[in-house]
């Protein structure tokens, strides 16, 4: 994964914070299915739309653009909210 | 998986490109990978700052985590990682990451891998880990990049086309071409797909990895052409890198 410059490609998907999900959730969260609370679109997290330069990271709904989460992160906590998710569903066994 | 940082050493630095290099790393209780995943690199400076990137894995399952890493003018970390780590440096990975953008053999096929530049981190992978465990999965390897000088892991594409196992390398380059070039020379469009891609009734599954432009236009250009959305994995490369 690496950097471009270009504003289009500032928009990235789920897997780029799989790391950022593994370290809040301890579990592989890219391949869990989400349901978007506002247009109903189910699908993978690491199909999501993320924006990762703005202060903490958000990740959208891919149909309807809605927020799923948001992330920040400082030195003493973690603040998460998965305000836009209606329902996450995890694989119950993730091999490694 | 892990959750917690891990010393990694540098065993072995290859250069690739001008501008990217492959770290093999030694990293003591590396819990393994699939082929598509990626780590967590964090570099220590002497007064305690830390930068943190993630980089694809480039190495198949059952090896050490090769990295590949292209250098980024304005990057904070890609630099040092292309042009300064030596054999012997140490650094800390996280990993591996990421469950979803993954292939093994018993996923099947065809399997149809589009990359732009070093989106064929991942991919590689894929084809290395196809080609370690004897799969005869047909597999088509489409690239884009700018120069035939810039078309990483070139050499060793060849050589697994040339193993007439099933698996071919296609490539397109898109700035400029060496003397006699009969390939592609464009930006990958709907047509070469068309021309390049297994047909939709063959049911094929497709990765696609590079920029975030690159990997929109051409997982709209597979549905189009009747992929099944579900049956096309993307991965967009950005901000996290560098």
């Amino acid at each position: 994964m690496t950097m471009t410059s270009q504003t289009a490609d500032m928009r990235l998907d789920g897997n780029a914070i799989g790391g950022l999900l593994l370290g809040v959730f301890g579990v592989e969260m890219t391949g869990a299915m989400a349901t978007c609370g506002s247009c109903g679109m189910r699908g993978a997290l690491a199909e999501a739309e993320v924006y990762v330069q703005c202060p903490g990271t958000v990740a959208r709904c891919p149909a309807c653009g809605s927020v799923l989460l948001r992330v920040v992160e400082s030195t003493e906590r973690t603040w998460l909210s998965l305000e836009g998710i209606r329902t996450l569903e995890l694989p119950i066994a993730t091999e490694r | 998986m892990t959750t917690g940082w891990l010393a990694a050493e540098a065993v072995e630095v290859r250069r690739e490109t001008p501008r990217v290099r492959t770290i093999v790393l030694d990293v003591p209780g590396w819990p393994g990978h699939r082929a598509g995943q990626h780590l967590d690199v964090r570099l220590t400076a002497e007064d305690g700052y830390q930068a943190q990137r993630s980089y694809s894995i480039a190495s198949a399952p059952g090896e050490r985590p090769d990295i590949t890493v292209e250098e980024l003018d304005d990057g904070e970390v890609s630099p040092y990682l292309a042009e300064e780590l030596r054999p012997g440096d140490r650094i800390e990975v996280r990993g591996p990451i990421g469950g979803w953008f993954v292939w093994g053999p018993e996923d099947g096929g065809p399997l149809l891998l589009v990359a732009g530049g070093s989106g064929v981190v991942p991919l590689m992978a894929m084809a290395r880990h196809r080609a370690a465990s004897g799969s005869a999965v047909p597999t088509r390897l489409l690239l884009s990049s700018r120069t035939w000088e810039d078309a990483i892991y070139r050499d060793e594409l060849a050589d697994l086309t040339g193993r007439g196992d099933g698996f071919e390398v296609v490539h397109t380059l898109t700035r400029e071409q060496p003397d006699g070039w009969s390939g592609y020379a464009r930006r990958v469009d709907d047509e070469l797909l068309r021309e390049v891609a297994w047909p939709a009734h063959a049911g094929a599954r497709a990765y696609v990895c590079g920029p975030t432009s690159f990997v929109e236009s051409v997982s709209r250009g597979l549905v189009d052409l009747g992929y099944e959305p579900g049956k096309v994995k993307t991965e967009r490369f950005g901000p996290t890198g560098g």
